[in-house]
């Protein structure tokens, strides 16, 4: 390989002065030409042995990285094919939440703001709420979905769940116009604090996507695991601050309930958001501290999880 | 150090069969639960007996082989020999239970064609997409993409979504992709028995430049003809074992035999799907024999094929015909008779009969043939199977005229005059 495409050592007096740079060339000429994982695979020889395949595996999920595009792309294209209809449910969700919260928590319930209008501060919870509770139902179902991509080809199959939290993200971003039309109606000012907002929104992408692996694999092996989702995702909206405000609970100090509460990691990106937007509530770094552990916990196990059941999904999927 | 491009070593794959109770497709959370609690109350005894129903199955046991670089491979087999699991487990879509796989070179597997389409894309679309589910890169697919779609013949299609396809476009375009990887070992399952003659003609030409241009192929199919256009060696399974590697004649040749040995008696038809519900009577079994009566699975070119049909009659009968048609592998039919050519139309009453009749090979060439029979009795329904196929036809003495790449779907045996010098004027 390297001798093919090489460059020949010039035969001149003054071969010496090249000598360093053309024996670099040689080195690395074919790698550039050829592209790095190409010369890679023709020149190392795969082994498959039984219990072994892990050995490959970052190598082929960065190999395999455009399939992940692809497929976020094929999801998110999919899913706005007929435009109207995939964008205006992006918005019609969130703003129903927002709405009904608005009309009854907001002004039946007389709750504290957090010096945000209440359809500001319900809207800044409903959004990564939202993104959190579809990402967790399209991956629980990710893998099952594309089954017969599973069954006849080979690929990392972590990308499945992980393009599947893409499309989700994009009902987001879509869904962010919501918010940018509130904060402009109620004259909210954007200040610097604005821009945690990527930030906060990674966290919401990490803790998704750590559930949702958990999820796509148990519903792989128990076929029964999807009917949990709904139930996690109705707990989850009454534990996590959509509805009212983290002051409010701790001001409520509701026993041992208090430490449990932060453990959720959507607790830190409503009030992530809240305070991104300008809310008067103090910033919460403990309970940002174990919303990133749990976060990083839920990642790694779930991780592990997949990797440990993903080597027999063609065979049971 | 040989030249290898696959080594399998040793390779076994063990699936373990539930005898679980009828109506449970899946493992539910639900019965693992109910189990465990079960299980809590319940003494040892139990727990062991509910172990027992778990059966071990090896679907493939202790295969080994090496391929070289630049060999096109058939791989054959009965059904459930392991044919596809070897594939899964090459491509690695599914982990060996034990031993090892070393491959050179970039693998693409093609078990299927269309892998990942999706309807509501459209064809552009989807040509990316597929691309990139079969491992190509972006740059990779743009260069290749107008070819793609002039394989495909869907230039006027390429923005329409491929659900508006008619089934031809779509297996055109779907293998129009995997077609133009180029991948230095390349898998393959019987993916061409789909699509029209024309499409598989195509394909079959498309694999054949592949193994030409150097790569090494692995390819499993039932289309013997076709092992034998590609492939110069064969690699025989039989219940998960290696039975055979060498040269693509003699396995196949094992593996007819084994099919020979393993029919052992009479096809029966009356499974057979039918277009219609038979009213005066049914085909009821067939019988391919040589002239000597023994029953074959593959005939040497210069025989003639003994056919015996065995039929019952449920309404009386006093015209009936038997038609019987050769039909070429790529749906040409190549000709009919009738018993009615040759006697009288029959009168029959209610009961069972038989009929031979005896078909001169060497007007065929070594091509795939299959057979229709039917009962035919004026305005009155009898019965019709097609698609019987013919015994392997064999070319023992290796003549040279017998080969496959002539014209045409007969073999007329020309009278050729010795050359003369032309009478000048």
């Amino acid at each position: 390989m390297l001798e093919q495409t090489g460059v020949s050592k010039p035969e001149t007096s003054n071969s010496r002065r090249f000598k360093f740079s053309v024996s670099t060339f040689r080195f690395w000429l074919p790698l550039l030409a050829a592209g790095w994982q190409d010369v890679n695979s023709r020149m190392n020889e795969m082994v498959i042995e039984a219990g072994k395949t892990e050995r490959h595996y970052w190598a082929d999920l960065w190999r395999y990285r455009e399939l992940f595009f692809f497929l976020s792309w094929r999801d998110l294209l999919v899913r706005y094919k007929q435009t109207v209809i995939g964008v205006l449910w992006a918005l019609i969700r969130p703003l129903l939440i927002i709405l009904i919260g608005t009309v009854i928590f907001g002004k039946m319930g007389g709750m504290l703001s957090d010096g945000l209008p209440y359809p500001v501060l319900i809207c800044a919870a409903t959004l990564p709420w939202q993104f959190f509770a579809s990402a967790l139902a399209e991956d629980s179902n990710s893998l099952i979905t594309n089954a017969n991509m599973i069954s006849k080809i080979y690929f990392p199959r972590i990308i499945v769940p992980a393009s599947a939290v893409i499309v989700s993200f994009g009902d987001l971003l879509i869904s962010l116009v919501i918010l940018a039309g509130l904060m402009v109606w109620y004259h909210v000012p954007p200040t610097w604090r604005l821009l945690t907002l990527p930030l906060f929104t990674g966290l919401a992408f990490f803790a998704s996507f750590g559930v949702g692996l958990w999820l796509s694999a148990l519903n792989v092996k128990y076929r029964d695991f999807r009917y949990v989702i709904p139930f996690i995702v109705q707990f989850g909206i009454f534990v996590s601050p959509v509805f009212f405000t983290s002051s409010v609970f701790h001001a409520k100090h509701v026993g041992p309930a208090y430490l449990w509460y932060d453990l959720n990691p959507m607790v830190a990106v409503i009030d992530g958001y809240r305070w991104a937007l300008g809310g008067t509530a103090a910033f919460d770094a403990w309970g940002l501290a174990a919303a990133l552990t749990v976060t990083a916990l839920l990642l790694f196990s779930g991780l592990k999880y997949f990797r440990a059941t993903e080597k027999a999904f063609a065979d049971i999927i | 150090m040989s030249d290898y491009a696959i080594k399998v070593e040793n390779l076994g794959k063990k699936y373990l069969l539930r005898h679980q109770a009828v109506g449970r497709r899946y493992v539910a959370l639900r019965d693992v639960l109910a189990d465990k609690a079960r299980s809590l109350f319940q003494n040892r005894k139990s727990e062991i007996a509910n172990r027992k129903s778990v059966e071990e199955f090896w679907a493939l046991n202790d295969v080994s082989f090496e391929i070289k670089a630049g060999e096109a491979v058939g791989i054959i087999g009965r059904n459930g020999a392991g044919k596809s699991t070897l594939l899964k487990i090459l491509s690695r879509i599914t982990e060996p239970t034990t031993g090892c796989i070393r491959l050179r070179g970039r693998v693409a597997s093609l078990l299927e064609v269309g892998t990942g389409f999706h309807p509501e894309l459209t064809g552009r679309e989807n040509i990316y997409l597929n691309g990139a589910i079969l491992g190509m890169h972006r740059a990779e697919i743009r260069k290749k993409f107008d070819e793609i779609v002039a394989f495909a013949e869907v230039e006027k299609f390429l923005d329409t979504p491929v659900k508006r396809y008619s089934s031809g476009m779509y297996m055109r375009l779907a293998f129009a992709v995997a077609a133009h990887l180029e991948p230095e070992i390349l898998i393959v399952d019987e993916v061409l028995a789909v699509g029209d003659a024309e499409f598989q003609k195509k394909c079959m030409g498309k694999m054949g430049t592949v193994a030409q241009a150097g790569r090494t192929v692995l390819f499993v199919s039932h289309n013997l003809q076709a092992i034998r256009q590609m492939c110069r060696s064969v690699i025989l399974l039989k219940q998960g074992k290696v039975a055979c590697v060498g040269e693509a004649h003699l396995g196949i040749n094992m593996y007819l035999d084994q099919n020979a040995s393993a029919q052992a008696g009479t096809t029966d038809l009356t499974t057979h799907p039918r277009q219609r519900a038979a009213e005066v009577g049914r085909l009821l079994s067939l019988k391919f024999m040589n002239q000597q009566g023994e029953q074959v699975a593959r005939l040497n070119h210069t025989e003639d094929l003994l056919v015996e049909v065995r039929f019952r009659i449920d309404q009386p009968t006093d015209t009936l015909d038997i038609p019987m048609a050769i039909v070429h592998a790529e749906g040409i039919k190549i000709f009919s008779e009738s018993y009615s050519d040759r006697f009288p139309k029959l009168q029959l009453g209610v009961g069972e009969y038989t009929v031979q009749f005896s078909i001169p090979l060497k007007f065929l060439k070594l091509e795939a043939y299959s057979l229709a029979v039917g009962l035919f009795d004026g305005p009155r329904y009898g019965d019709f199977i097609e698609g019987l196929p013919l015994p392997e036809l064999v070319n023992e003495a290796a003549d040279s005229h017998m080969e496959t790449h002539r014209w045409g779907f007969v073999r007329i045996p020309v009278a050729w005059k010795p050359v003369s010098p032309a009478a000048t004027v």
